[in-house]
């Protein structure tokens, strides 16, 4: 596998160098990287110049393919090819089955979790998408010239905490660090700038209309100064650009003499082939010749328009459902961003004009905007670039709740709460000497337990025996700034750290992951240990850098001369560690310098916060 | 700052309850620009955890002073009469009949000759009840003694029931803008 072919290079990265970070758009249909390189942000095509990488994954007899190829597999091949995984991340099997009825490929289930029957064993979504991810990442290494640093990945902004935990997972098994999970409108916007324009106090509703090959979502963004809201989402999951193609092919089949209900399946893609084409054809001509079979004949553009005007119709509908549920008109919209392949047909953006009575936003190709808007943010939160005044808070897209008495959902953290947050709650036992409860963690917005999404089981071990109602354990409900929940419990009266024990409903446990890893280290002939070695070089230099820096701009003024020598002298304890190859050590070392510059950091932290709320920078203060 | 200083000292302001909502929300974005997450998005894992803490800490923060009713349940937590809404649900009959004859006025609306005027009508009596309301929980917080926080508690009940309706009312507003 060429990914893991290239090696590490050895040596620790100068302080400030610049950051090899990427944008990717992970996509049903397709999907994008994209970098900054010049201060332009650009999607990185493969050696024959295309940039759209399918998203479907063939798994053949000899090796796994990605891509284009994998889609020319898919014809002969269908039950070992996976298209779309991306509608069964974060999703039960039972999900899956109800939404997408019969699939080519076989699913199977282990605890209720979905696992596709390929010849090469059975796959989890996580691990197809991990392949596509990998594809990017190779071609932005090859076009980079040397291992990527970080990355950011969009995710639709409705996704729950298991959609996101599976893409997070998927970056891990791709080992891929991810700097950020971005929302695909928020980072359309982060293309054109949007975000820039509002920071200069003033504030404005977008609009982000997207229209893929086989979806539809259409979001509604606040900004005001530099924090992006999503505020309404909405969308089919069931329309999009290929429903086009087939309204077309039908046509084309009557005009043949060919009977749609008939037609033999070569019939159809033939059909369907030439749809697409005439489709494409039309964005920037009237007229097209089209043919099939032995017919030969013409599309008008009039003609097209009317024949797909009832899907336009269906996402003007949902779109105005969202203005709504956003409490607002079309007047309220500042700006429309157009974003996926089908909104080239210009019925589509006349459609959407003709609602919100403006030209939508069309400027970059919208197959590549979500893709670029990725890789400015990545280019940001890798520290490339020193725009400091930008930030963009996002917030939690559904509400998080327990489960109470009686099957009542009681929100913990409500949605559109502005992330990282964290509530606390108190529970106590029922019985004498109970030293275990559990916590049902549910999404969503309905009242009932039942009518949300479960997200995971939390079991709490280790609470001291007490007689009932005695012992008060608080439960802490962490969301960082992907979105993702974290579970942490105290008992109160005695200070005890109980375990909390996470079994997601619709995800792989920790242990499912660190399994999976292994595997695909011994399935490219990599050494665990090796691998392993190298993640903890990474991780040390990532401490080295942000340590050295630390210590140089701070040190003196923030640490006594005791603690800045006992710092240097671990600094430089990681250093020697960081050059000789044990992991085990090395990771001890990283343990114990982490722990010791643990304080530092804080101070730093206290120091640059009071410095700001007393209007001084830092370098006017003297002293702490 | 540290996680244990208070939300008005967090955002170096004065422990009142009319909370000047202009330096409150220029001091969140200073605070959170320094510590979110984002701006250690390369850092090592434990200064990315520091950052999660200090973040959400200052969002809590902000989320609790900018409104209110969390603001006025806060003063009455830092002034040690915390309360419990679980076990304090005894509420004066007086207040009880008020919530009846509440309820009552909405549930007319729908039916009645101009529901958007009979709607606005209500949504300004029940601000105008809630900003009475809240001055007169802000005097008794302001006496400060054991006796006027447990007047102020009761007020803050009350003010929660209120804080629902005017929820359900803006519910109410989106269903017949909608049909």
């Amino acid at each position: 596998m060429a990914l893991l072919q290239i090696s590490e290079p050895g040596q620790t990265p100068e302080p400030h160098q610049q950051k090899r970070a990427i944008g990717i758009d992970l996509g049903t249909t397709n999907s994008l990287v994209a970098t900054v390189r010049n201060d332009k942000a650009a999607t990185l095509p493969n050696l024959q110049g295309q940039h759209l990488l399918p998203s479907v994954v063939h798994y053949g007899e000899n090796d796994i393919v990605v891509g284009h190829a994998a889609q020319a597999a898919s014809l002969q091949d269908p039950n070992n090819t996976i298209v779309s995984v991306k509608r069964m991340m974060g999703r039960g099997l039972a999900d899956i089955l109800a939404a997408e009825g019969g699939n080519a490929y076989h699913l199977s289930d282990e605890d209720g979790m979905p696992y596709i029957e390929t010849r090469r064993g059975s796959v989890s979504p996580v691990e197809v998408s991990a392949q596509i991810l990998k594809s990017l990442v190779v071609r932005a290494q090859e076009t980079l010239g040397g291992a990527i640093d970080g990355a950011v990945i969009t995710v639709p902004a409705y996704f729950d905490d298991a959609q996101r935990q599976a893409t997070k997972d998927a970056a891990t098994l791709a080992g891929l660090k991810v700097y950020r999970l971005l929302n695909e409108p928020t980072a359309a916007a982060v293309a054109y700038g949007l975000d820039q324009e509002t920071t200069n106090d003033s504030s404005g509703v977008i609009a982000v209309y997207d229209l893929g090959g086989g979806t539809f979502d259409v979001s509604i963004l606040r900004l005001e100064k530099g924090l992006f809201e999503v505020i309404a989402t909405g969308g089919d999951s069931a329309l999009g650009g290929d429903d086009f193609d087939h309204l077309v092919a039908q046509w084309l089949l009557l005009q043949a003499g060919i009977d749609a209900v008939t037609a033999t399946p070569l019939q159809w893609r033939q059909a369907i082939i030439e749809g697409r084409r005439a489709k494409e054809a039309l964005t920037d001509r009237d007229t097209v010749a089209v043919t099939l079979d032995a017919w030969q004949g013409e599309l008008s553009r009039a003609q097209f328009d009317d024949m797909v005007s009832p899907l336009i119709q269906r996402t003007i509908r949902t779109f105005k459902r969202a203005l709504r549920d956003a409490e607002l008109s079309v007047d309220d919209l500042a700006e429309v961003v157009m974003v996926g392949g089908s909104t080239r047909v210009s019925a589509v953006r006349d459609q959407v004009a003709q609602l919100c009575r403006r030209a939508p936003l069309t400027s970059i190709d919208p197959d590549k905007v979500v893709a670029t808007g990725a890789a400015i943010q990545a280019n940001i939160l890798a520290g490339n670039k020193s725009s400091a005044d930008l930030l963009l808070l996002d917030v939690i897209p559904l509400s998080l709740g327990i489960e109470t008495m009686g099957g009542l959902m009681e929100k913990v953290i409500h949605r559109n709460t502005t992330i990282p947050v964290t509530r606390a709650q108190e529970f106590t036992t029922y019985k004498d000497g109970q030293t275990a409860m559990a916590i049902h963690v549910f999404q969503g917005e309905r009242e009932l337990i039942n009518d949300n999404r479960s997200l995971a089981r939390f079991e709490l071990h280790g609470i001291p025996a007490m007689p009932a109602g005695g012992a008060k354990i608080r439960v802490t409900f962490q969301v960082d700034a992907d979105g993702l929940l974290n579970v942490s419990a105290q008992e109160l009266s005695t200070g005890v750290q109980s375990s909390v024990q996470v079994k997601p409903s619709y995800g792989l446990s920790d242990a499912k992951i660190t399994q999976m890893l292994q595997d695909s280290f011994s399935a490219a002939g990599e050494d665990k240990e090796s691998r392993a070695l190298r993640e903890q070089q990474v991780e040390a230099d990532r401490m080295i850098e942000a340590l050295s820096t630390a210590l140089a701009k701070d040190g003196a003024l923030l640490l006594s001369d005791t603690e800045l020598a006992a710092l240097k002298s671990a600094l430089s304890d990681l250093q020697y560690s960081r050059e000789h190859d044990d992991a085990k050590a090395l990771t001890a070392m990283i343990e114990q310098v982490g722990a010791a510059s643990e304080a530092f950091a804080a101070r730093r932290m206290n120091h640059s916060i009071k410095a700001a709320l007393s209007g001084h920078t830092l370098d006017e203060l003297e002293n702490f | 700052m540290n996680l244990e200083q208070n939300f008005f000292e967090l955002f170096d302001l004065p422990i009142v309850f009319e909370v000047d909502q202009q330096q409150l929300s220029q001091q969140y974005r200073q605070l959170l620009k320094l510590t979110h997450p984002d701006r250690f998005a390369g850092a090592d894992e434990r200064q990315q955890r520091l950052a999660v803490q200090y973040a959400a800490q200052i969002n809590q923060g902000y989320d609790t002073l900018r409104k209110p009713l969390p603001r006025a349940l806060y003063l009455l937590t830092l002034a040690g009469h915390d309360i419990d809404m679980e076990r304090n649900t005894v509420m004066d009959t007086a207040f009880l009949m008020e919530q009846m004859m509440w309820r009552d006025e909405m549930s007319d609306i729908t039916d009645s000759a101009d529901p958007e005027q009979a709607l606005g009508a209500l949504m300004d009596k029940v601000s105008r009840r809630m900003k009475q309301d809240f001055a007169t929980f802000e005097q008794y917080w302001q006496a400060g003694d054991e006796a006027a926080l447990l007047k102020a508690g009761d007020v803050i009940r009350k003010l929660q029931f209120m804080v629902k309706l005017q929820a359900e009312l803006l519910q109410l507003e989106a269903k017949l803008l909608g049909e």
